[in-house]
């Protein structure tokens, strides 16, 4: 960097416009990481707001607060808004933070590129709210937006294919950017099987994310073609299949599913080592569990699609290939608590959601499994037990990483330490409302309550109230967590240099604290 | 290692839990419906068998991390041990789970192999999704009709109170013969719907276009009850199903009863209807099929849904209203052809209703043979 600047001494970093055009313009790695983190949470406050809404109508029996057509529309936004606005971007913003600092180098390969694709979320974010007020309404038919449903609908429609085109790009230009950064841009001595976990599994991720995004496209185009250019890729009476939708849906939205997963597998796996004081158990191993899981994720989608009459061969293919992922997976699960094993372990915050992770993680891995038998899941396909299924993947594991991430390196990125026992708060309350919230789905799903309905029979009335406080305790208590970050931000006492004595990867041991602008200047050597 | 103890205590919770379970999922609040079929008890079955293998797996697994979490803390003074690897356990790790789940594919695989034989039905029936109701077609015995919502609006918008069947209620149920094999053939007219009755361990979905096929025997005689299990639009939640197991006889008494009313035109062909006659069952007719997406009041829900309240078919030429309510629209495919679901006495009422109420006042009487000449 010294040399590109021509400046002689470390305080270039400084040199940047102030207000918000240094975030507009910014292309340092840091400020960027900032904006997605940001941009997530409100995204995570939008669609938490829209899944209030959802519980609040199935609080009791009977129609009472929305309509069914909006209360499709909430059910199909949320999804989208969290899987798309919320989780994904949580994890680009750790991505951008964290991989130079932990790879020894100054910045992201392709800062300009960087600063684009952080810039083409709001508008796609805007899209998704903007297209509830058109119209119509917004898409209706789930997040998984199947045909011919969505040939119905109105112009709503359109903006969420619009949104879910611009969300493509920037995941495909953030891969290629975090690609190019970890394979050329690593310190002197740091070979790939140096790299600290969280580096690996945003390696795996990113080229997931290039792989797939391209199919998500192409399946809202067809469905954009079929809507207004009279094509019938998915219309029967002209020679289309509603399934081929289906199929090229989940080749996308398997895959996706890791690429939400993955990334919060890498920050456990730096955050249980450095609270247990002892290194990560079977490194190697969890490498190549994470590129097998990887690799499945490609080859078991249709188990989303047991009931749509495949051949028998199929189901059975679909049902072997889906439960060996549980044998990798597994291998994560023993490495993990062998981490922990015969440790010096303490539990702050990042660790309590590490383990609240592991362990609840491994409840939603263990339901996937049950889900993954055929024919249980002709029982319980679209039905609670998967709505209480993905979110014990997505929100007890993807979420509360995320959460334990952003503990352990708040005092990295500002300098300052979080509330120590307000944090032990969030993670209580989150962790007893979200169970409360999605432990008794379980049993709505078995008894046979179908997801996505807006009102239900007597029988399920002691459950959905149940879930429906459980939701709102959930929702309350993120208020908590911005508390918590704001004041550590504004008023939060210093932090130590390294306040995790077992905290090793360089941005611990070879950075102050907090962080300079630009990381590293001159690039460390690794042993 | 101080292992003994402990694994002692993990076998007796293990074994407290496999005791304690069945005896708390027996009740159907908490686990799959009582099932009415082999094959339903053999998915019952099933499931009990992984649940108890995936809770010993879990709390040996979680005894682990528990033990650790109390005995390895920092605060009791444990020193953190160094190892990193152990290629031994962890290519154990990596095989055993692997035969685990070989244990579990073979039950599964036997049991899917059952539910996709479909051969040799003693009776098919074909379900036909619409948005939002089933119709029902028995190929052997001549018998159709049509099967929605008997809920009452109020009950849903909570004016009155809820019944015991609430939301899962038809007017016409299935009926199908015990012990038979019955083959469930699906298909939809307009999105995708899926035939779910979790007492049968039936779901297979319904896509227009397509014919996908399922099968149930009822061991036991009763009614059972399911819901559309695919999203299939706003009223998704509103269209279930009813399947009523009786002996062959009363089936037999029932088919014979469905025949007679098809025989008998509950009209006389000839008669022309005054508009107040038409009027009234028009009423009836635009409740149970029209006002989910026109709106009780006929005010719509734009732009999928357009209003009929001053609409310019509904208050046009008799020509265009008549061809859009028997044949569809050709431009937005949620409106849908009622030719196929309405008899002529019917589409006559609801049409003259639509030119005459709702606040369209078009004074224009629409008989029955109008109907018949605009097929």
């Amino acid at each position: 960097m010294e040399a590109v600047h021509g400046h002689g001494h470390d305080d270039a970093h400084d040199h940047h416009p102030s207000g918000i055009m240094r975030y507009v313009t910014t292309t340092n790695h840091k400020d960027i990481g900032t904006l997605y983190l940001w941009f997530s949470f409100m995204m995570f406050l939008v669609g938490g707001v829209m899944a209030l809404t959802i519980r609040a109508e199935l609080f009791q029996p009977g129609l009472q607060i929305v309509n069914p057509d909006f209360f499709n529309q909430m059910t199909t936004l949320h999804g989208l808004i969290m899987v798309f606005g919320a989780i994904m971007p949580a994890f680009v913003g750790f991505a951008n933070w964290q991989i130079p600092m932990m790879i020894g180098a100054p910045d992201m390969a392709f800062p300009r590129m960087n600063n684009w694709s952080f810039w083409l979320l709001p508008p796609a974010g805007m899209l998704l709210i903007l297209s509830l007020f058109v119209p119509g309404g917004s898409a209706a038919a789930g997040w998984t937006l199947y045909p011919p449903l969505t040939i119905q609908h109105g112009m709503g429609m359109d903006l969420v294919i619009f949104a879910v085109h611009i969300l493509g790009m920037s995941s495909i230009m953030g891969s290629i950017n975090i690609i190019t950064t970890i394979l050329n841009m690593r310190a002197p001595g740091m070979t790939l099987m140096k790299m600290p976990l969280f580096v690996w599994t945003w390696l795996i991720t990113a080229y997931l994310l290039i792989a797939v995004m391209p199919v998500l496209a192409g399946a809202v185009t067809m469905t954009l073609t079929d809507r207004h250019f009279d094509t019938h890729f998915f219309n029967p009476a002209g020679g289309g299949d509603p399934v081929l939708f289906q199929h090229i849906f989940w080749f996308f939205g398997h895959p996706e599913v890791y690429i939400i997963a993955i990334p919060a597998f890498g920050v456990v796996s730096q955050v249980l080592p450095a609270f247990s004081r002892k290194p990560l158990f079977g490194y190697t191993s969890m490498v190549y569990a994470t590129a097998s899981i990887a690799i499945l994720s490609f080859l078991v989608w249709a188990h989303h699609m047991y009931t749509v009459g495949m051949p028998v061969e199929a189901q059975l293919y679909y049902m072997y290939a889906t439960m060996l992922i549980a044998v990798p997976t597994g291998v994560k699960v023993f490495n993990w608590v062998a981490t922990m094993w015969k440790g010096s372990l303490t539990f702050e915050t990042p660790m309590l959601f590490s383990i609240g992770f592991l362990f609840l993680f491994t409840l939603g891995g263990f339901t996937g499994l049950v889900l993954a038998l055929t024919p249980i899941d002709v029982q319980l396909h679209d039905t609670y037990y998967v709505v209480a299924h993905f979110h014990y993947v997505m929100v007890a594991g993807a979420l509360f990483a995320a959460f334990s991430g952003v503990y352990f390196w708040l005092p990295k990125w500002t300098g300052r330490m979080y509330n120590e026992t307000l944090g032990k708060w969030h993670f209580w309350l989150t962790m007893i409302f979200f169970n409360v919230t999605f432990f008794v789905q379980h049993f709505l799903g078995l008894a046979g309550m179908p997801r996505r309905i807006p009102d239900y029979a007597l029988q399920f009335a002691d459950f959905n109230m149940i879930s429906s406080i459980g939701a709102f305790g959930f929702g309350l208590s993120q208020i908590l967590f911005l508390y918590i970050v704001l004041q550590t931000i504004r008023s939060g006492e210093k932090s130590p240099e390294k306040p995790w004595d077992g905290a090793d990867t360089l941005e611990w041991t070879h950075l102050p604290t907090p962080a300079p602008y630009h990381s590293f200047e001159t690039p460390p050597t690794v042993k | 290692m101080r292992l003994p103890s402990f694994l002692r205590l993990s076998t007796l919770a293990v074994a407290l839990l496999v005791l304690l379970v069945p005896g708390v999922v027996m009740a159907s609040k908490w686990n799959l419906q009582p099932p009415n079929t082999v094959l339903a008890q053999d998915i019952y079955d099933l499931h009990t068998i992984i649940m108890i293998i995936i809770t010993v797996i879990f709390v040996g697994v979680f005894g682990f991390m528990f033990y650790a979490i109390v005995k390895h803390r920092k605060s009791v003074g444990h020193k953190a041990a160094h190892f990193h690897e152990n290629t031994t356990v962890e290519i154990i790790w990596t095989i055993v789970p692997f035969f685990i789940l070989v244990v579990m594919a073979w039950p599964a695989t036997t049991t899917l192999l059952a539910m996709r034989d479909t051969s040799d039905p003693d009776l098919t029936i074909k379900a036909t999704g619409y948005q939002w109701k089933w119709g029902y077609e028995y190929l052997e015995d001549d018998v159709r009709f049509f099967s929605s919502l008997a809920t009452p609006r109020d009950q849903i918008d909570g004016r009155v109170d809820k019944g015991e069947h609430y939301l899962l209620e038809v007017d016409n149920p299935v009926v199908v013969p015990v012990g038979k094999k019955v083959r469930v053939l699906t298909t939809a007219n307009d999105v995708i719907h899926a035939w779910y009755v979790p007492a049968l361990a039936v779901k297979q979905d319904a896509i227009p276009g397509f014919i996908r096929d399922t099968w149930f025997r009822a061991e036991q005689t009763g009614t059972f009850r399911g819901q559309c299990a695919e999203l299939c639009g706003k009223e998704h939640g509103f269209m279930p199903i009813v399947v009523k197991v009786v002996t062959e006889d009363e089936y037999r008494t029932w088919v014979n009863q469905q025949k007679q009313t098809v025989a008998a035109p509950s009209f006389d062909p000839d008669k022309v209807y005054s508009l107040a006659e038409l009027n009234q069952q028009g009423e009836g007719v635009y409740q149970m099929h029209c006002a989910a997406c026109h709106m009780p009041d006929g005010s719509g829900m734009a732009p999928v849904f357009p209003p009929i309240k001053g609409s310019k078919i509904a208050t046009g030429p008799k020509g265009p209203h008549l061809d859009m309510v028997i044949h569809g629209s050709k431009k937005n495919p949620a409106m849908m052809g009622f030719g196929s679901q309405l008899s002529d006495l019917e589409l006559a009422a609801v049409l003259t209703y639509q030119r005459n109420a709702l606040g369209n006042r078009t004074g224009d009487v629409i008989q029955p043979g109008d109907v018949m000449t605009a097929r």
